[in-house]
């Protein structure tokens, strides 16, 4: 696949000055649209998540007529349900020497010097007023006795800022977003439409104005107008076909908006999270997250030989290898993500791993149960265990957990200013599916923080700059509407006419190993050429023998899979494109070309400090560089030894 | 395993459905329920047949979004455990399994196994809330709250909203999932000024809805995937007559 | 349901204290049984306060009942379409049976027992003999108090979950597994005094 260079693109949007006033600055030269203008004005948001839950609900209450979009049955349902972990934010209620600075700071450089630095200081202080809008929708946070929150370290680090609810914090934060949105859906401000599908952005004269979706249960196409349009549709790790995301997580919306005008950024950021459930078999649908938070007492081992299958328990301890310990003295078993992900598939690259296909790591509480004893370990992880056992039928009290790296987030996404305004002039994307903050990897505790960041605070006060000229916009050009109805209509068409003999889940099935395989934990060159010239074939193989049953007028679960691989197939490309390129490795992206004497990852900040930003074209992707400039936090190399 | 599964079909809200049989062949005891399904469904959609429709997301029991009745059991006979978190290694070889999707006049049935919980957002709608603009909150240390009542709204909050109380109640009642969100805000200082209205709207839209009365038969939460208690009914009840007097 | 069950509740409990009377002999039994008739006299006619309480418990008796009967169309109409596998209960299906089930026995038994004991009509000694007769004679036959045991601890399970469900519906329990204690006792004890006295009839204590 070719692509050619296009011009750099620059974020117009951020302020110059002191870091910890540009947000101020900005808010204040953003205009206002009066009150009862807002009523007149319409924003379509797709995706109910953190961010689009909480966007439609301030949307809503700010006096916007908001329409809204979820594929599920309801909208509290969205992936953001999953995450277990926690929240970060600022707050410095520990004492312990936190400050927006520091976490602004962290975040910068765990995301390994590819975020922007006004982008994420923002992020470090809005996190502050997340918390307290949480709590005050009675988001049900651990507490202490003394009726104060809790708080935890997290993702290894220093200063304990990650406010948590048990382990299904995702879920408690997700349903205050939903809560929210339901109270303005009473009220009137936001008209819900659940189980509905976008499959096409509407642009007319230049601008975003609509989406064209399909009704899930009736298979009706429809078009739904606005003056401006708000993505929140989430990652794409499902490209991966097994990875921890929902079963229902697409790409299509973005990747609809990016054939559209708006530029992709960054696709081959990828976080694989180390502590996920391994494969059973070839039938698995879908892996399953383990708590980072195990790693704190748990022990990671392979057997020192390579091919021995005794059962754990016969392995005496010194012919174990806890590699990690070994490798990386001071972090040990606590090393960044991406670090402990690698190093798992490289001690079962050499043929030491555990369990079926030799794919898994043992994480060991046999130390900590003999330490704090099986009622401590219980009360910690009681629930994990359970889950566990549940799933493997193991129980990990008795044996060690296995576990093996799962693709967990997508750092890339569309492009978007420090307004969260895409390239398409009216298209704003928040939350996953944006590029923005995380850079080329993402903290633990980061993700929720984002997407609130977002749909509560950032969102809602950039897109009245935009709207304040609404007036101006004038109407929709129709033909735009038709043309996107048609394309919608052709695809359908076209998927369901060319009645082959395979799935559309065994092609990405397919799909998915092969990503795994060559634009995994680990890209080379060659890796990376094979699966673009792999990506192609099986795309036309997918079109020309496909099979999708039934009809679109009916609630058709294996049109819907069809569509969204259709899209996958075109997005893996472009990852993989993105991927060869960026010969360096950094945060999510491995390069083996690019490696330090020890075998850890080795940015070139030199040819590859900026946002690669790729612009769909009919004769192939345009890049265009953005340049990411340090002045605060000053670029170096990661170290965990 | 091979096992004979009975499955409810139903092409669509008005039409009548019926049971039918299919066998699945070679079923491993590590799939999970819905992975042994997405075997079958391959299979039908190969031979150019309808797969069946069923309501799945997260696959990993937090999402709510999967439910349907194993066995004359909602969420299959597993204690704790939604659909999707349900593995093959609780049936036997041979097994005839029979599934339906959730029966209640307020859930209609979509299609196959796939209903329409929307009755429980408009629940929600009525008053699971609390009305605070974003920008509007003060400072989250403001108000302590006693770690009791925080567990209290946590263990309520853990609900996901599948139906499976409804499903399993045999008066078709969704007490234990209105009571749920109403004991939840009710136990935090932030949700008390809106304590008494939240109950009545709630249980006003929730009878509206057409759900059954509660006769605290208690299984609901026998077959809760996160095993929320009979108390919040009474709370709701105790919620409910303060505002109504 | 939870106000008229309370109401019978309470019918209940004097009920079975009255009929400890037993014990103490005909006399105190008949003239517990007069007293009922007359307590209040002059200040109410005759019959004044029975009837009332008669009447208030007729009252609860047809509303219990209709409460239940609007339970259970309500039931029927949240479930239009039932289940083609027979729902199997998760929580011991001790609740659906007893309550739906038992309520109708207790109301069969209820009507057998007034009248066995109340108008005589069924009782050997006849509606002229005294109210202590009638209650030898009845429970003489083995039947009879078989019936009458049968019913009286199908009425104890009713009540055992009853009582704590309507500490459920008026919003007092939760939490407080002391009340589902509290239920269950005052069940049995219920249950000890109905039977203490056919029983005590039967092995000749109380001739």
């Amino acid at each position: 696949m070719k692509y050619r260079e296009g011009e750099p693109i620059r974020d117009t949007k951020a302020p110059e000055g002191p870091i910890e006033e540009r947000w101020e600055k900005r808010k204040f030269a953003a205009r206002l649209v009066n009150p009862a203008n807002k009523r007149k004005l319409s924003v379509i948001v797709v995706g109910t998540g953190l961010a689009g839950g909480s966007a439609a609900a301030t949307l809503g209450e700010l006096g916007y007529q908001v329409t809204s979009f979820c594929y599920q049955d309801s909208p509290r349902r969205a992936h953001s349900i999953a995450a277990q972990g926690g929240i970060n934010a600022a707050k410095n209620y520990r004492g312990d020497g936190d400050s927006i600075y520091r976490l602004f700071y962290d975040t910068v450089k765990g995301g390994d010097f590819r975020a922007r630095e006004s982008n994420v200081y923002r992020l470090a202080q809005v996190s502050v007023n997340i918390i307290d809008q949480a709590v005050a929708q009675g988001v049900p946070f651990a507490r202490e006795y003394g009726g104060l929150l809790d708080t935890r370290s997290f993702g290894g680090a220093q200063v304990s800022r990650t406010f948590y609810a048990r382990g299904q914090t995702g879920q408690q934060l997700l349903l205050g977003a939903y809560q929210a949105l339901e109270r303005q859906i009473a009220a009137g401000t936001v008209t819900m439409h659940a189980r509905h599908e976008m499959l096409e952005l509407i642009v007319s004269d230049g601008r975003a104005r609509g989406v064209v979706v399909r009704d899930m249960v009736t298979g009706e196409i429809e078009s739904h107008l606005a003056d401006a349009v708000v993505l929140a549709t989430g990652g794409y790790g499902n490209v991966f076909f097994l990875s921890t995301n929902a079963k229902g997580c697409n790409t299509t919306a973005i990747w609809r908006a990016h054939r559209k005008g708006a530029l992709f950024a960054n696709p081959c950021y990828t976080q694989i999270h180390p502590t996920c459930i391994p494969v059973s078999g070839e039938y698995q649908s879908k892996l399953t997250l383990m708590s980072e938070s195990l790693r704190n007492d748990g022990r990671v081992w392979v057997p020192l030989r390579k091919g021995d299958t005794r059962p754990p328990a016969a392995i005496p301890d010194d012919e174990r290898d806890y590699y990690l310990e070994r490798i990386y003295p001071a972090f040990g078993n606590l090393v960044p993500r991406d670090i402990a992900s690698r190093a798992a598939k490289n001690v079962c690259d050499e043929g030491r791993g555990v369990g079926p296909g030799g794919l898994g790591v043992y994480l060991d509480f046999a130390d900590a149960i003999t330490r704090l004893g099986r009622e401590a370990v219980e009360e910690k992880y009681g629930n994990l265990f359970e889950m566990y056992e549940r799933i493997t039928g193991e129980d990990p009290y008795a044996q060690p957990m296995r576990i093996y790296p799962a693709v967990h987030y997508t750092m890339g996404g569309l492009w978007v200013d420090y307004d969260l305004q895409s390239t398409v002039p009216g298209l704003f994307v928040v939350g996953e599916a944006n590029f923005s903050d995380h850079g080329a990897n993402r903290l633990g505790a980061s993700a929720l923080m984002q997407g609130l960041a977002d749909g509560y605070f950032v969102l809602p006060a950039t897109i009245g700059d935009y709207l304040a000229d609404a007036r101006d916009f004038g109407p929709v050009n129709e033909v735009s509407v038709a043309e996107a109805e048609i394309a919608v209509r052709d695809r359908i068409h076209r998927l369901l006419s060319v009645d082959g003999d395979r799935t559309a889940d065994s092609y990405h099935r397919e799909l998915g190993k092969l990503m795994w395989d060559y634009c995994g934990m680990e890209r080379t060159e060659a890796s990376l050429t094979k699966a673009l010239e792999r990506i192609p074939e099986l795309r036309e193989e997918f079109w020309r023998k496909v099979k999708v049953s039934g009809t679109n007028e009916e609630l058709n679960q294996a049109l819907e899979r069809a569509g969204r691989v259709a899209d996958f197939f075109d997005l893996a490309e472009l990852m993989c494109l993105d991927a060869l390129h960026r010969t360096e490795s950094c945060g999510g992206h491995f390069r083996a070309e690019s490696q330090d004497a020890d075998g850890e990852a080795l940015r070139d900040d030199e040819h590859f400090a900026y946002v690669a930003a790729w612009e769909h074209a009919p004769e192939g992707p345009v890049l265009h560089r953005e340049d990411l400039a340090y002045e605060y936090v000053t670029m170096s190399q990661r170290s965990y030894k | 395993m091979n096992l004979t599964l009975k499955i409810w079909r139903q092409h669509s809200p008005d039409e009548p459905g019926q049971m039918v049989k299919y066998h699945v062949k070679d079923v491993s005891p590590d799939m999970s329920f819905l992975e042994m399904l997405d075997v079958l469904n391959e299979g039908l959609i190969l031979a150019g047949d309808d797969p069946v429709a069923f309501d799945h997301d997260c696959r990993e029991g937090i999402c709510g979004m999967c439910g349907m009745v194993i066995n004359g059991v909602a969420h299959g006979e597993q204690k704790a455990t939604t659909t999707c978190q349900l593995h093959m290694r609780h049936f036997k070889d041979g097994d005839v399994v029979t599934i339906e999707p959730w029966r209640a006049a307020p859930f209609p049935v979509i299609k196959d196994l796939v209903v329409d919980r929307s009755a429980f957002d408009r629940i929600i709608q009525a008053g699971g809330f609390v009305s605070v603009p974003a920008g509007a909150a003060p400072d989250a240390h403001a108000v302590p709250v006693p770690k009791g009542d925080a567990d209290d709204a946590f263990d309520a909050a853990t609900c996901i909203g599948c139906g499976a109380c409804v499903a399993a109640c045999p008066n078709g009642s969704a007490s234990l999932f209105t009571g749920a969100k109403i004991t939840h805000l009710g136990s935090l200082p932030q949700g008390r000024p809106e304590r008494a209205s939240r109950a009545k709207t709630m249980v006003e839209q929730m009878d509206l809805e057409g759900f059954g009365g509660c006769t605290n038969t208690g299984e609901c939460t026998a077959v809760c995937p996160k095993g929320i208690s009979l108390d919040v009914i009474a709370r709701m009840n105790a919620d409910f007559l303060k505002a109504s007097r | 349901m939870a106000v008229t069950g309370a109401i019978l509740v309470l019918f209940l409990v004097g009920h079975m204290v009255g009929n400890l009377k037993t014990f103490a002999g005909p006399e105190a039994f008949n003239g517990y049984a007069l007293w009922l008739r007359e307590v209040g006299y002059p200040l109410v006619p005759k019959r004044g306060l029975l009837t009332l309480v008669e009447v208030v418990l007729v009252a609860a008796v047809v509303l219990h009942i209709w409460s239940a009967v609007a339970l259970y169309r309500r039931a029927a109409a949240a479930r239009p379409v039932r289940y083609a596998t027979r729902r199997r209960s998760q929580a011991g299906g001790y609740v659906v049976h007893i309550m739906r089930w038992g309520g109708v026995t207790i109301a069969l038994f209820v009507v057998y027992h007034l009248l066995d004991l109340t108008f005589g009509v069924a009782n050997p000694a006849g509606g002229a003999a005294t109210p202590y007769t009638r209650m030898i004679e009845g429970f003489s036959r083995w039947y009879v108090t078989l019936f009458y045991a049968v019913a009286v601890i199908m009425v104890g399970l009713h009540l055992r979950h009853g009582l704590w469900s309507a500490f459920q519906t008026l919003g007092l329990a939760r939490g407080r597994q002391g009340l589902r204690v509290f239920a269950a006792l005052l069940s049995a004890v219920l249950v000890l005094g109905f039977l203490s006295v056919p029983f005590a009839i039967m092995i000749g204590v109380v001739k």
